[in-house]
C-alpha cells in the first residue's frame, strides 16, 4: 500500500513546471506584462529615491568639510570670545560677523531687509563661495567698499554688478551676485538674503550699537591635527564650558549629522509616497491576476483531469507571476536608476551639497527584490483559487470559488499587512507611526472597497427596470460577474485622493498665510529700534499716515537654572523632561501687565510686580511650557550679565498664526525697564508703494532699524510652498501614472471579459451606437464613482490633517474638486472607449477569431 | 474476467439552498477489463455525474468506486489525480484541449506528468495514428472541431490508459466527422486493449459497445447485460 501511495503522490518535476509556465505564458505575454506594468513605476520611484538618498549621504560624507567651510565654527553674541584649547593648535582663523539690517539701493530708491555678513580672513577654508562672476567671490575682499549681494535680491530689484548698495553710512560697489556659501541655508536666505561685505567696513556702517543683535562667528582651519585626535569628541566634552562662556560650537561631524538627519526625513517621506504608488500598482496586480486566473481556471481543470496536482497548477502560475514580476521589477529598477539623474534637479533648491550620479546596486537589488515580493504577495490571494480548482469543471460549465474559504488567504492577508508595516518601519524607524501609516492605507482601501460594494448593492437592489435598455445594460455591468467596479474604484479612487489631498493642503497653507494679511491686520514690522529712537520713529510713522498698532520692548536673556538645576545637572538627570535647548537658546522677552488679543491665560494668572523685593512672576507659552516648566518653578535668568530670579505664575495660550509680537516668556512691568533693550513697532501699510516709501524714509533716517514687509514674506512663503509642492507633485506623478496604468490595465482586461457579450450583442443586431453608449455610460459611472470616492477620501484626509496637524479649520475649495472630478471621469471614459474601438470597427467574426482563443 | 471498475451503492447529493438534491441514487455495476461500455440517458438524467464519479473527477456522497484496484473514496484529490494520470484517458464533448499548447504538446502532457522518456517521438506516432502529424505545431484554435477531437483522442491514449472515459465524444461534430472519430476511438481501444466507457444519448453509438446501461432520474433502470442474462436464462 505504501508503495502504491508513493506512486500516487509522485509529483511533477520543476523543469516540467517551468516548461508549462512558459508554454502557458507565451500566448499571454502582453497581458501578463500588462499586470506587472503597474508596479514598474512604483519600483522606479523607490529605486530612484533610494539611490538618490544613498548618493546624497555619501556626498554629504565626502563633502562634509565643505558644508561647514572649516574644521570648527564658534559663534557668540559677544564680540570677544575665545576657546582656550585652540591656542595650543596650529590654526588659521576667519571671521564672519552677521546682523540683520536694511540696505538701500540708490539705483531705484528701494530698500530691503538682509543679513549683512562682514567677512575677514580666508573663509571658506573648504569649498567656495559661489558667485557670478566667480571672481567676485574674492575680489570683494580685495580692498575698498565692495559687496557681494544675494542673487535673488539682485533680480528682485534689478541690480547689476557695478551698481551700489548703501548699508548704514557706507556705499558699497556691488562686485557680483552671491549664489551660495557654506554657512548659508536656503530658508534663511529666503527670509533674509545675505550680503557679504569686508570685515574692515563693518564698524564704518555705524550700524553696530549697544544692544544691536550681532552674531560673531569664527571659523577655524586646524593644521597638523594628529590623525588619532577626535576634534568632535573634544568639542562635545567642552560644550558646557563653552555654553557658560556664551559660545556655540559646530564641528564638521555635527553639521554632517544635522544635514544627514534633515535629508533622512525628507527621503523617508518621499519613499513612503513612492511606496503608496507601488501599493496602488499592487492592487492592479492583484486584480489583474484575479481576472487572469478566472480565465485560466478551465485550463487548470484540464490539467487536473490529466493528473496534475493542485500544487503543480498553482506553481505553474506562481512561476509565471514571479518571472514577469522579476522582469517588471528589473525594468522598474533600471528606469529608477535613470530617473535618479533627474532628482538632483528636482531637489536643487534644497540640496546642501552637489549630488553625484552613480548606480546604487543596493537600491537596484533592493528594488528588484521588493518588486518580486510584492508581485508574488499580491498575486497569491487570487492564485490560491488554482489549488482548489475542481477537475469537474471540464464536464460542467459551472463557476465555483473556494478561495474565500481558503484559510491560507488569511495568511496571505497577514503577510501583506506585515510587509506594509515592515516597509513603513524601515523608512520611518518608528513602530507607532508605521502602524498608523499601515492602518491609514488599509482604512483608505477599506473605505474605497466599501463604497464599491455599497454602489453595487444599491444598483442591484434599486435597479431601475423601467429605464431604457442602454442605461439598464450599463448599470447592470456594475454588479454582474467579472465587473470592474471594485478594482477601478480602489485604484483610481486612491490616486485621486492622493492628488486632491496634496492640492487641498497646499491651498490650506497658502490660505492661512493670506488670512494674516487681511484688511486691518498688521503687515509691517520695524525692529532693532533703540530706546532713544522709539518716540521719533512713532512720530515718523504717524506722519506717514500709518497706524501705530503696537510698540513693544524686547530684552534678550538666557536661562541659567530651573529650580536651581543648571544645564549640566539637567543633562545628568535622565528622569527630567526639560529640553537642553531651553538653556541653550537666547530668549527674547517683553514686559507688560496685560494680555494682547492673540493670547489668553490657560493656567495661573498674570501677577503684576508691585513693590521692590516682591517675587517676580512670569507667564510662559502653554505649548512650550508643557514638559519644561510647572507652575511655581523657580527660574533664574541671565539678563546680559545680571541674574534675575523669577517664578512661573501662569501659562498663556498663544495664537502664533497672527502677525503680532508674541513672546514665549512675559515679564511684569517694573523689572526689565532698565535692561538693555530694543523696541519693535508694528503698523499696516495699504499698498506696496506706501510700504516702499515708508521703508525708504526709515532706512535713510534710522539705518540701524530693520523692517520686515509681511507682503514680501508672503511671496517668500508662497515661493517655498511652491518649491515643496513641486517636489511632492513630482512624487505624486508616480501615483497618478500608476493609477492610469491600473486604469488602462483594468479596462483592457475588462475588454477581454466583455468582448464576448459585445459581439453577442452585435450579432443579435445591436448597433455600434448602442454598444458605444453602453460602454461610455459604464465607464462614466465607474469614473464618477472612483473620482468622487477619491475626492471624498481626500476631504476626510485633508480635514484630519488640518484639524490634528495644522490646527485650523478646513474649508474645501469647490472648483478644484469639480476639475478633478471632470478630469478623472473624462480620462476613464476616454481610455474605455479607445479600448473598445477595435470591437466596434471590425466584424463580429473577425473579432471573435482574434480576441478569443 | 477481472473487473476494472466497480461501482457500489453510489449516491450523489447536492445541497441547493436548504434542500438536498439527489442526482444519483444507489447505482451499482461492474465493468470488465478490455470491454466497451455505454451509459445512456436523457439530458439531466445523471449520466455525466456518474462519469465524473467513476473517473475520480468528483467525490461521491456515499457508496464506493474502485478503479483498477484503487478505492477512490479513500483518496484525496491529488491522489485521485495520480490515479487518473496512470490509469485513465479522457475524451470530452468539447474536446478540452489546452488552448495555449500546440497539438503535439497537448498529447505530450500526460506523459510529461508521468516523467516518461522519448515522449516526443511517441506523441508524434500517436498524432500520425490519428492522421494529424503534419498539424503537430498548430494551436487548438487553428484546428477544426473534428481535428481537435482527434488530438484529444491521441492525448487520451498517450498514457496507455487502462480505461478511457468518453463524454459525448461526437456531440459537437457533424455526421461524417463523427463516424471517423468513432472509428478511431473503437480501433484504438481494441489495439490498446483499453476499457472504453462512453456517455452518450446517441443510441446508434451506444449500440456499438459491448454493454449499455440506462440512467433515468439518477437511477440505473436498464443494464443490457442483465437483460441478456434474463433472455438467455
Amino acid at each position: 500500500m505504501s508503495s502504491k501511495n508513493n506512486q500516487l503522490r509522485s509529483g511533477s518535476s520543476f523543469n516540467w513546471l517551468l516548461l508549462m509556465a512558459w508554454r502557458d505564458a507565451r500566448k499571454s505575454k502582453s497581458r501578463l506584462f500588462l499586470f506587472i506594468s503597474s508596479i514598474i513605476l512604483g519600483i522606479a520611484a523607490l529605486v530612484a529615491i533610494n539611490s538618490f538618498s544613498i548618493n546624497l549621504k555619501s556626498d554629504i560624507e565626502g563633502q562634509a568639510k565643505e558644508l561647514l567651510g572649516a574644521d570648527l565654527e564658534l559663534s557668540s553674541n559677544q564680540a570677544d570670545f575665545n576657546y582656550a584649547f585652540l591656542d595650543t593648535l596650529n590654526t588659521e582663523v576667519a571671521f564672519e560677523n552677521s546682523f540683520a539690517s536694511m540696505v538701500f539701493f540708490p539705483k531705484n530708491q528701494s530698500s530691503r531687509l538682509v543679513d549683512v555678513r562682514a567677512l575677514g580672513g580666508g573663509f571658506p577654508f573648504y569649498g567656495i563661495i559661489e558667485a557670478s562672476p566667480q571672481t567676485a567671490a574674492n575680489s570683494f575682499k580685495s580692498g575698498g567698499a565692495k559687496a557681494l549681494v544675494d542673487q535673488s535680491v539682485m533680480i528682485q530689484y534689478d541690480i547689476q554688478a557695478g551698481d551700489t548698495v548703501r548699508i548704514g553710512q557706507v556705499k558699497f560697489i556691488i562686485e557680483g551676485a552671491l549664489l551660495g556659501s557654506p554657512s548659508q541655508s536656503m530658508a534663511a536666505t529666503l527670509v533674509a538674503p545675505a550680503v557679504y561685505i569686508p570685515l574692515d567696513y563693518m564698524e564704518a556702517t555705524g550700524l553696530i550699537q549697544k544692544g544691536s543683535r550681532v552674531e560673531y562667528r569664527k571659523f577655524y582651519k586646524i593644521n597638523d591635527l594628529p590623525t588619532d585626535f577626535n576634534l568632535d569628541q573634544r568639542v562635545r566634552a567642552d560644550r558646557e564650558t563653552l555654553r557658560e562662556a556664551g559660545i556655540s560650537a559646530d564641528t564638521v561631524e555635527e553639521r554632517k549629522d544635522d544635514t544627514g538627519r534633515t535629508f533622512d526625513n525628507l527621503t523617508s517621506f518621499l519613499n513612503l509616497v513612492a511606496f503608496v504608488a507601488l501599493l496602488l500598482g499592487c492592487v492592479g496586480v492583484a486584480s489583474a491576476v484575479h481576472i487572469y486566473i478566472k480565465e485560466k481556471i478551465r485550463t487548470v481543470a484540464i490539467l487536473r483531469c490529466l493528473g496534475a496536482k493542485g500544487s503543480d497548477a498553482f506553481l505553474i502560475y506562481l512561476i509565471q507571476i514571479a518571472v514577469i514580476g522579476l522582469i517588471g521589477s528589473t525594468l522598474g529598477a533600471f528606469s529608477g536608476t535613470l530617473l535618479q539623474a533627474v532628482l538632483p534637479k528636482v531637489f536643487a533648491d534644497f540640496l546642501p551639497v552637489e549630488v553625484s550620479y552613480s548606480i546604487s546596486w543596493v537600491s537596484v537589488i533592493g528594488g528588484i527584490f521588493t518588486g518580486l515580493v510584492v508581485s508574488i504577495l499580491f498575486a497569491l490571494s487570487p492564485l490560491l483559487a488554482v489549488r482548489k480548482a475542481s477537475p469537474l469543471l471540464v464536464l460542467r460549465n459551472t463557476e465555483e470559488s473556494n478561495a474565500a474559504k481558503d484559510p491560507l488567504r488569511w495568511l496571505v492577508m497577514a503577510g501583506i499587512f506585515i510587509f506594509i508595516l515592515g516597509f513603513a518601519y524601515l523608512q520611518i524607524r518608528d513602530f507607532a507611526n508605521s502602524l498608523w501609516f499601515t492602518f491609514s492605507i488599509l482604512l483608505a482601501f477599506g473605505f474605497l472597497i466599501g463604497i464599491a460594494k455599497i454602489a453595487m448593492w444599491t444598483v442591484k437592489k434599486f435597479f431601475p427596470s423601467n429605464w431604457n435598455y442602454t442605461w439598464r445594460q450599463s448599470l447592470a455591468n456594475l454588479y454582474r460577474p467579472n465587473n470592474q467596479t471594485t478594482i477601478l474604484i480602489a485604484s483610481i479612487g486612491l490616486g485621486t485622493s492622493l492628488i486632491a489631498t496634496l492640492y487641498f493642503i497646499q491651498s490650506l497653507l497658502i490660505g492661512q498665510v493670506e488670512i494674516t494679511t487681511d484688511k486691518g491686520r498688521p503687515n509691517m514690522l520695524l525692529f532693532d529700534i533703540q530706546t532713544y529712537q522709539k518716540d521719533k520713529i512713532a512720530e515718523l510713522t504717524k506722519e506717514a499716515g500709518l497706524p501705530l498698532l503696537q510698540q513693544v520692548p524686547v530684552v534678550t536673556m538666557r536661562l541659567s537654572s530651573i529650580n536651581d538645576s543648571t544645564l549640566s545637572m539637567v543633562l545628568a538627570d535622565s528622569t527630567t523632561q526639560v529640553r537642553s535647548s531651553t538653556f541653550n537658546r537666547e530668549w527674547r522677552v517683553t514686559y507688560r501687565d496685560s494680555l494682547i488679543e492673540s493670547e489668553t491665560i490657560a493656567e495661573g494668572q498674570l501677577k503684576p510686580y508691585l513693590n521692590e523685593g516682591d517675587s517676580v512672576f512670569v507667564t510662559i507659552d502653554k505649548d512650550y511650557g508643557r514638559g519644561n516648566f510647572e507652575l511655581g518653578d523657580k527660574l533664574v535668568w541671565n539678563v546680559q550679565g545680571v541674574p534675575i530670579t523669577t517664578y512661573v505664575g501662569g501659562f498663556r495660550a498663544i495664537d502664533w498664526g497672527r502677525i503680532q509680537t508674541n513672546f514665549l516668556v512675559l515679564f511684569p512691568e517694573g523689572v526689565l525697564e532698565r535692561a538693555p533693550q530694543f523696541h519693535v513697532l508694528i503698523t499696516r501699510v495699504n499698498s506696496t508703494e506706501q510700504g516702499a516709501l515708508f521703508q525708504r524714509d526709515i532706512v535713510k533716517n534710522y539705518p540701524n532699524v530693520s523692517v520686515i514687509d509681511v507682503g514680501l514674506i508672503l511671496n517668500v512663503v508662497d515661493e517655498i510652498l511652491g518649491k515643496i509642492s513641486f517636489v511632492i507633485r513630482f512624487m505624486a506623478l508616480f501615483s497618478i501614472i500608476t493609477g492610469l496604468l491600473v486604469l488602462i490595465g483594468s479596462v483592457i482586461l475588462s475588454k477581454f471579459q466583455r468582448v464576448r457579450e459585445s459581439i453577442l450583442l452585435r450579432t443579435l443586431g445591436g448597433s455600434k451606437k448602442q454598444i458605444l453608449t453602453i460602454n461610455s455610460l459604464e465607464y462614466f459611472i465607474l469614473g464618477s464613482l472612483a473620482s468622487l470616492s477619491g475626492i471624498l477620501l481626500s476631504l476626510a484626509g485633508s480635514w484630519a490633517l488640518a484639524f490634528f496637524i495644522f490646527e485650523t479649520a478646513f474649508v474645501p475649495a469647490f472648483l478644484p474638486m469639480i476639475l478633478v472630478y471632470l478630469a478623472i471621469t473624462g480620462l476613464t471614459v476616454l481610455i474605455g472607449l479607445l479600448n473598445s474601438r477595435g470591437i466596434l470597427s471590425k466584424s463580429p467574426l473577425e473579432v471573435l477569431r482574434s480576441e478569443i482563443q | 474476467m477481472a473487473s476494472i471498475l466497480k461501482v457500489q451503492d453510489l449516491t450523489k447529493t447536492y445541497k441547493s439552498g436548504s434542500k438536498n438534491l439527489t442526482v444519483l441514487k444507489n447505482v451499482n455495476f461492474e465493468i470488465e477489463k478490455g470491454t466497451s461500455f455505454a451509459i445512456v440517458g436523457a439530458s439531466g438524467s445523471g449520466k455525466t455525474t456518474l462519469l465524473g464519479l467513476c473517473a475520480g473527477l468528483d467525490s461521491a456522497s456515499s457508496g464506493s468506486v474502485v478503479l483498477n484496484g484503487h478505492a477512490l473514496e479513500k483518496l484525496n484529490e491529488d491522489e485521485r489525480a495520480a490515479v487518473r494520470n496512470q490509469n485513465v484517458g479522457f475524451v470530452f464533448q468539447n474536446f478540452q484541449l489546452l488552448p495555449t499548447l500546440t497539438a503535439l504538446e497537448n498529447v505530450m502532457v500526460p506523459m510529461e506528468l508521468r516523467r516518461e522518456k522519448n515522449i516526443r517521438s511517441r506523441s508524434m506516432e500517436l498524432l500520425d495514428r490519428v492522421g494529424l502529424a503534419e498539424r503537430s505545431d498548430h494551436y487548438p484554435t487553428q484546428l477544426s472541431g473534428g481535428e481537435q477531437q482527434r488530438i484529444s483522442i491521441a492525448r487520451a491514449f498517450s498514457n496507455q490508459p487502462a480505461i478511457l472515459f468518453a463524454d459525448e465524444p461526437t456531440g459537437n461534430l457533424d455526421e461524417e466527422t463523427s463516424l471517423k472519430v468513432e472509428e478511431l476511438l473503437f480501433s484504438l481501444n481494441q489495439e490498446a486493449g483499453t476499457t472504453l466507457v462512453l456517455v452518450t444519448h446517441d443510441l446508434e453509438l451506444a449500440n456499438k459497445t459491448n454493454r449499455i446501461i440506462r440512467i433515468k432520474g439518477g437511477q440505473l433502470i436498464f443494464d443490457s447485460q442483465s437483460a441478456e442474462a434474463e433472455i438467455l436464462g
